[in-house]
């Protein structure tokens, strides 16, 4: 663990640490905890390495790094017995009992003259020296995360190795290391292997990443990364993108997504693709900024006036949301309909490893396009309820999306007859959508020894309930797709199990009471509301206390 | 291809004497004459919000995005923006531009993207029957305010012109020939154009001897001016019983959004090299 204020440079830090255990071969997940505040505030990353794939916090850390007196006061009951810690001396002045190093961070950084957020690049060359890591192996990481002053941080970097002495010695492993991606990074790079021509959003936590990342990266894609004068504009300029045939995604948070609910329906009337990334965080209102929540999911499917098709995922890891969200736009674009990333602040900003292997092949999902012979109307009737899609300039061939009740030109009408056709039109792409969602696999599971009772959960909860579902021989069912829902597929999942506890970031629980409407009744719910994902011991004695109070 | 072609099936529900059939002939002609001097009217699309002046879309046989209220200037943009090739243009009422999406135009303006708005501005709201606009004069008695509002009228030509739009016109719905002039220069222009028409609203608002008696045409003017267009476009305030210019006030060319953007359009069929070089 690593903390200090924010400004610190605690985020970059903490990813050049997990690229250090990355290197080694060991599989990496960093979780962050920041406060809504630009200095000041206490801020920390744990990193988590471990042989195994892992996607979850333990409360618990072998190593505290602390660059002020507040992290080790506040994380004391994070000190295993065995705890090491290192800390600068200049600022710390009650250190905890035990193995400690006492590094004088800004002295050292005086001889340098460097400037004060380079205490992160010597703590971290003292960890390197404490737990027997190669100087060369760090410079090298070094080298990938930093891009300014690099040879100053390189020697800061080993002023903290020399100061150091080494503890322990962890060993690398000889699996090949894996990138590290953000479940942000996975989303935005997920949309460009979908398609993805035009990015637009308006900044709001946990979302602004992809607009950052992909602004950065727009050129090596032809991207356009607009940023407009808010929510509103948004979701009906991607509208505008989508009628002229380029394909966009708009990204935001619950409030944000408030302002667009009059964009998702217009997408919904006039059948103009857009994929929607909704990054949650807890509400109601401004709630907690930058902490995480699984609580729009009813949100998300109900969103809008009238009756619409939607589409709505919700990965729960770097792989997912990379594959989902080029499925996402893919399906949006087959379908003529909206869709939803369902993430949030855990997902979006916390680092997994990226393992391409275990992606499957994104379906290939072409949209149905109008073959220039036949006259062409926007809204044309057909059995599945998708109508050729053309874009302008076209020659013979006038375009008219409307939000109105429209016939299939496109013109408004008000006719009964017209109205109900027309309604059956749009609601007839479920059924198709879902029989196509029941061919791939939309809901994850993951056996235990003991398949009587499982884990329920959705989103970013997978990777603590996997961990602790492997250490209580416990299943573990994850449904993807939120709508519409893999039915048959949770039926399978959920055959043999007498027990489900479902486990989710709500204070109602979310999942149960959508599950519920299929007919499956009666779970036990493990809750949690105060912004924080499960840890794995939070989560196991949970767990543990369900088992025994219900026999 | 005669104006007439230009039409739909879609039966007009406008009230005989309304305004808005100034605006639909006089758009009718301007790209009958578009057309006709080679811009195919497949490179035209037409946005509309919601409101009387929305229906304009259903009477015009050419592309169109009939949008929702408050929201023309984004989804223009949106079009333009994938397709800087299309020559955009929105219609919208005043309360739906001025009332519900000012922040739209606002910022359309400050971006000066290469799109045309069209105000149908009436000032009243027609469709839900006779309230009050952000044009409504003060003391305007409307369903909502049957005592009379108690509120000022926005100048919206001088709003727009602080914001950065670049071509400035007002019309009326009694001189279609004026109105044909106008719409052209405008659609023409590169940048972000508005043209604020007086259009009269004969069941709710009528206002055509008003306007008779005040309008007049600028003359001697010099739109390149800022500073001339400005004091032009104070001489009435949508309120007190001035002197109505018409004609175009403002007009500069500059730089758009859509060129400074259009740096970067590199054209990808697969993604895939490129991700894994990231990855």
């Amino acid at each position: 663990m690593l903390g200090g204020k924010a400004g610190f440079g605690i985020d970059r830090s903490a990813t050049a640490l997990g690229r250090l255990l990355n290197k080694l071969g060991y599989r990496v997940y960093i979780y962050r905890d920041y406060p809504s505040v630009i200095r000041g505030g206490h801020t920390f990353s744990i990193i988590r390495a471990s042989r195994e794939r892992i996607a979850a916090y333990k409360n618990k850390v072998d190593f505290i790094l602390a660059l002020n007196q507040e992290t080790l006061d506040l994380h004391k009951s994070r000190l295993k017995k065995d705890c090491m810690c290192i800390y600068d001396s200049d600022q710390v002045k009650v250190p905890p009992d035990g193995c400690c190093l006492a590094i004088p961070l800004s002295k050292l950084l005086k001889e340098e003259n460097a400037p004060e957020i380079m205490r992160n690049t010597c703590i971290i060359g003292a960890l390197a020296k404490a737990i027997g890591i190669d100087f060369v192996i760090l410079e090298e990481v070094l080298k990938k995360e930093f891009t300014k002053d690099i040879d100053l941080n390189i020697r800061i970097a080993k002023l903290g190795f020399n100061e150091a002495k080494e503890l322990i010695r962890i060993e690398p492993l000889s699996q090949k290391s894996l990138p590290l991606l953000t479940g942000n990074q996975a989303i935005a790079l997920g949309l460009v292997k979908g398609g993805l021509r035009a990015y637009i959003s308006y900044p709001m936590t946990p979302a602004s990443p992809i607009l950052h990342y992909l602004a950065n990266i727009a050129d090596d894609f032809g991207l356009d990364v607009i940023h407009p004068e808010s929510e509103i504009s948004v979701i009906l300029m991607a509208l505008g993108f989508a009628y002229a045939g380029k394909r966009a995604a708009v990204g935001t948070s619950g409030g944000g997504f408030c302002l667009m609910t009059e964009g998702l329906s217009l997408s919904g009337m006039a059948e103009i693709p857009i994929v929607i990334i909704l990054g949650q965080r807890p509400g109601p209102s401004t709630g907690l900024p930058t902490y995480s929540a699984q609580t729009e999911l009813h949100f998300a499917l109900n969103a809008g006036q009238g009756e619409f098709v939607r589409f709505i995922v919700a990965p729960a890891d770097a792989e997912e949301s990379y594959y989902w969200s080029a499925v996402a736009l893919e399906l949006s674009w087959k379908y003529q309909i909206p869709s939803f990333i369902l993430s949030d602040k855990e997902l979006g900003e916390s680092t997994f490893n990226f393992d391409a292997s275990r992606i499957g092949t994104i379906p290939e999902q072409k949209p149905f396009l109008w073959d220039k012979k036949s006259s062409y109307q926007r809204y044309k009737l057909t059995e599945n309820g998708v109508s050729p899609l053309t874009f302008p300039p076209v020659e013979n061939g006038i375009i008219k999306v409307n939000s109105y009740e429209h016939d299939e030109s496109g013109i408004t009408t008000e006719e009964p007859e017209q109205t109900t056709l027309m309604q059956e039109k749009r609601l007839r792409k479920e059924k198709f959508l879902a029989e196509e969602l029941e061919k791939i696999k939309a809901l994850n599971l993951y056996d235990g020894k003991n398949n009587d009772i499982a884990l329920l959960c959705w989103g970013s909860n997978k990777g603590v309930c996997v961990e602790v579902g492997q250490r209580l021989g416990l299943k573990v069912i994850q449904p993807v797709v939120i709508n519409p829902f893999p039915v048959r597929q949770f039926k399978e999942a959920i055959a043999e199990t007498k027990k489900v506890i479902c486990v989710e970031n709500s204070a109602t629980g979310q999942l149960p009471k959508l599950i519920k409407l299929y007919g499956f009744n009666s779970f036990i719910k493990i809750l949690k509301y105060d912004g924080r994902p499960f840890s794995v011991e939070e989560l196991e004695e949970k767990v543990r206390a369900c088992l025994a109070a219900r026999g | 291809m005669t104006t007439q072609d230009l039409g739909t099936y879609a039966k007009n529900t406008w009230c005989p004497g309304c305004g808005n059939f100034a605006i639909l002939n006089s758009v009718k002609a301007v790209l009958k004459s578009m057309q006709d001097e080679g811009t195919p009217l497949e490179n035209v699309v037409l946005v509309s919000g919601i409101g009387c002046h929305a229906k304009i879309v259903d009477y015009i046989n050419v592309n169109s995005f009939y949008s929702i209220h408050g929201r023309v200037p984004p989804v223009a943009e949106g079009i333009k923006l994938a397709n800087p090739n299309l020559k955009v243009i929105g219609f919208a009422g005043d309360g739906d531009a001025y009332g519900e999406g000012i922040e739209h135009l606002i910022f359309a303006a400050k971006r000066n993207i290469d799109i045309t708005m069209i105000i149908h501005n009436n000032r009243v709201y027609g469709l839900t029957t006779g309230q009050y606009t952000p044009t409504s004069p003060l003391g305007f008695k409307g369903r909502s305010t049957p005592k009379g509002t108690i509120e000022m009228p926005i100048n919206p030509l001088e709003l727009m012109l602080a914001s950065g739009a670049t071509f400035l016109a007002r019309g009326f719905s009694h001189g279609i020939e004026q109105l044909k002039k106008i719409f052209r220069e405008a659609i023409n222009h590169k940048g972000f154009a508005l043209v604020d028409v007086l259009q009269v609203c004969v069941t709710f608002y009528n206002m055509y001897e008003y306007y008779d008696k005040r309008a007049y045409q600028l003359k001697d003017h010099n739109p390149q001016d800022y500073s001339e267009a400005l004091n032009k476009i104070r001489e009435w305030n949508y309120h007190d019983d001035s002197k109505i210019a018409l004609g175009v006030f403002y007009k500069k060319e500059t730089e758009t959004f859509e060129q400074r953007l259009s740096s970067s359009k590199k054209e990808i069929i697969d993604a895939s090299p490129d991700i894994q070089r990231i990855l």
